[in-house]
């Protein structure tokens, strides 16, 4: 049976991309950028943010979003528009930038597939950090694909709860935000 | 005008004195407002002094548009003041219209004491929640000593930049507390830590887009209501800069006044019911310089066939503008103003001249279509047409010092159609957000702004009625405003769309039982005048503007007229349906119900 979910191609004019976006660490930012998004009908794929300068009391937000490249150049200005919005960096198109996420993943069971689990999970680099006789909450942290990967293959051995911070991020090199 | 603050030192006051203090130093002459519990201190306050005139509206929504009236007639930011819960929702209506149509207002709101705030108190909204997504910026005070910080905060970001609603919210406490006052320190330019429009154009992009200007062979300007906001420098230079050219411009319903309608170069309003010449020139031209205009879609028509072969200059103030519904060639993120002034200097330095060949063929192809008269109408013996009531209204204003204000809907289309505006601020009408109700109030905020003008309101009935209660302020404050109500006893607008595109089937477009607008005038203590044919449209006119205090005109005029040309709803420029009078057929399919 074809349904018109499934037989729909991934539209290629749809970009993803990754912003950091420095904001003054004031009630109702995050309203006010989610609010954009919502209002305006734009998506998110991943929102994270925290203080990250307490003198000049600023908060960083990094967000993942999808649009065509029209509309992640309006999404750019949407935010700079925003008056307690200090800096907008498409990380995406300014250049090499890492992105990182930590996860919690709990997988539940017994024999074989509970070894099988913690074998994959130590060639995934995770960590056991908690256990019962049944059971482990995985550690892992890395690019949000290698997250999506070792979830993928928990799937058949037990994965029963996933927690993930989303994505943070910044350019490589020597300049600064 | 902004007064010179005489305290500089810091001096403890209550919040209310503080906030009235700090008005005046904004020079705010006048507030719109209406009382309630939350702001009772600041009444006192302002009861207490005679810097800050307050005028009292019958309804809040009238406080906004008033505001807006006086600020886009003045270029100064409008101020208004209500109290918390229904007084502040009742304003989002104006405040999404401000923040749609870039009006500089600073909305004043009470609060319930921050105490209070979350438990559900009486006459408690959350007004920062519901004003976030129509407001530029909006603030809660959450402590005295932050008040006098924040309002002269809120008049910079209202009247800089893109210009737009700022809301204040004002707990009940914060205002009845002791606090120093601080003055304004730079009024023209403070330094803000995170806001700081564009001002100064990018010199290399001004120095591409004077290339592009020079050789374009069929090049139109397309400009808005960012001329407008940008002040007199943008009204000047675009005057001297389109004339050193010699091309053909355009103007938005929001523009209009930005450049004198009787210059021949002018091709008139565009859009959904702008003329036949000047949206031609949009599909056929080869090069577009839109400034201070924003590509909306009364403007654009079906986007995929937009002025197709042109390339597009765009020079806005607000970089999300620019790319947002056509891509353009060139964008340049300047004031309007900043930005004319070096295109001017570099014209002249550089000694260009238009291809003087191409351009005398684009205006012969030009003359063609101005040659269709898409204006024209029908007139008639026995009943009012619209457009003859308008065309009389402007022929004897003109000249005069007066000012325009509308509400929304067919009349608004003919207005600006009909009356030429050869000066900028005479024109207030809604148009991003569309709101019926506007003119009437906002007429009453450009007469408080100009005692001595002529200002008129060009309404419909069902506008009208939307914030008719207005009259007893005008009454009270002696405000002689004129309402020329264009009365077909229909939603004009809605009307026409449903004979175009829903079979003619006028499901609740109709209104009986309307007031009689004459008793109703008298009620209040005004006056009233009506006309039922064509040869009593001078004589009520005269009577409208020769009474003393506000007047009510009731124009009945055909019912059935429809507004022309028109491009419809999602159709493209090409497809301009220019009316019965030119030989086309009405279009009456369904076809045309998804449209907006």
């Amino acid at each position: 049976m074809t349904s018109a979910l499934y037989t729909s191609a991934p539209d290629p004019s749809v970009e993803r991309h990754t912003f950091s976006v420095l904001v003054e660490n004031e009630p109702g930012v995050l309203a006010r950028v989610i609010g954009l998004f919502s209002g305006r009908g734009y998506n998110i794929e991943s929102l994270t943010v925290a203080e990250v300068d307490s003198v000049r009391r600023l908060s960083r937000i990094n967000l993942v979003t999808t649009g065509s490249r029209m509309i992640i150049e309006q999404i750019k200005n949407q935010l700079d528009r925003l008056v307690p919005v200090h800096k907008v960096h498409d990380l995406t198109v300014e250049g090499a930038h890492l992105e990182r996420e930590i996860a919690l993943i709990k997988v539940v069971g017994k024999g074989e597939k509970r070894v099988e689990s913690l074998r994959i999970a130590d060639i995934f680099r995770a960590h056991v950090v908690d256990s019962t006789d049944k059971s482990f909450v995985f550690e892992m942290t890395g690019r949000p694909d290698k997250i999506d990967a070792f979830i993928r293959l928990m799937e058949p051995l037990g994965l029963i709860e996933i927690s993930r911070a989303g994505v943070v991020a910044m350019s490589r090199g020597t300049d600064g935000i | 005008m902004t007064t010179v603050p005489t305290k500089t030192e810091t001096q403890a006051m209550t919040g209310a004195e503080i906030l009235v203090q700090a008005l005046a130093d904004q020079g705010v002459e006048v507030v719109f407002g209406y009382p309630g519990g939350a702001v009772l201190p600041i009444y006192d306050a302002l009861f207490r002094q005679n810097r800050v005139r307050h005028i009292l509206v019958r309804h809040e929504q009238g406080a906004v548009h008033a505001a807006e009236g006086y600020a886009r007639s003045t270029g100064k930011v409008g101020v208004v003041l209500v109290t918390s819960g229904p007084g502040a929702t009742n304003c989002v209506t104006g405040l999404t219209d401000a923040l749609m149509d870039s009006v500089p207002v600073v909305c004043l709101t009470g609060q319930v004491p921050t105490h209070m705030i979350g438990n559900d108190a009486f006459q408690e909204a959350d007004t920062i929640g519901i004003t976030r997504p129509c407001t530029k910026h909006n603030y809660l005070v959450k402590q005295v000593d932050d008040l006098a910080r924040i309002v002269h905060e809120a008049f910079y970001i209202a009247r800089s930049g893109r210009p737009g609603p700022v809301v204040v919210d004002l707990p009940k406490n914060v205002v009845m507390a002791a606090g120093e006052y601080v003055a304004p320190t730079n009024l023209d330019e403070p330094r803000h830590a995170s806001y700081r429009p564009q001002l100064d154009p990018d010199r290399a992009k001004i120095e591409a887009a004077i290339e592009m200007i020079a050789s374009a062979k069929r090049p139109l300007f397309y400009t808005g209501g960012g001329i407008i906001n940008s002040g007199p420098q943008a009204v000047e230079k675009l005057r001297e800069f389109v004339r050193l050219t010699g091309y053909p411009i355009t103007n938005t319903l929001m523009g209009l006044g930005g450049y004198p309608a009787s210059d021949k170069q002018f091709l008139g309003m565009l859009g959904m019911h702008g003329t036949y010449e000047a949206n031609l020139a949009m599909a056929e031209c080869d090069l577009m310089i839109a400034i201070g205009s924003r590509f909306d879609d009364r403007v654009t028509g079906r986007l995929t066939d937009f002025s197709k072969g042109s390339k597009k200059i765009h020079i806005d103030i607000d970089p999300s503008s620019i790319n947002k519904n056509v891509r353009v060639e060139l964008g340049i993120v300047a004031d309007c103003g900043r930005a004319l002034a070096a295109m001017v200097e570099l014209w002249k330095k550089r000694r260009h001249k238009p291809d003087a060949g191409a351009l005398g063929a684009w205006w012969d192809k030009i003359a063609t279509w101005r040659a269709k008269d898409c204006l024209r109408y029908r007139q008639s013996a026995d009943v009012i047409k619209p457009q003859y009531a308008l065309q009389r209204l402007y022929e004897a204003t003109k000249g005069k010092d007066v000012y325009f204000t509308t509400e929304v809907g067919q009349h608004q289309m003919w207005a600006a159609q009909f009356l030429k505006f050869e000066e900028p601020k005479r024109w207030m009408t809604s148009g991003g957000l569309g709101t019926m109700g506007y003119g009437f109030p906002a007429a009453m905020g450009v007469q408080v702004a100009h005692p001595d003008a002529l200002v008129i309101d060009v309404a419909g009935e069902a506008s009208f009625m939307m914030n008719m209660q207005e009259l007893s302020t005008m009454m009270q404050y002696r405000l002689p405003v004129k309402a020329f109500i264009l009365n077909n006893r229909y939603m004009g607008m809605v009307r026409q769309w449903q004979e175009f595109f829903h079979g003619g089937r006028y499901s609740e477009s109709y209104m009986d039982s309307l007031p009689d607008f004459v008793k109703l005038a008298e009620s209040f203590g005004a006056n009233g005048v009506r006309a039922t044919k064509p040869e009593e449209v001078d004589q009520a006119i005269r009577t409208m503007i020769e009474t003393p205090g506000p007047v009510l005109a009731d124009i009945l005029v055909d019912q059935e007229e429809n507004v022309y040309p028109m491009i419809p709803g999602g159709a493209a420029h090409y497809e301009m349906k220019l009316g019965p009078d030119h030989g086309e057929l009405k279009e009456t399919t369904d076809k045309g119900m998804v449209l907006v």
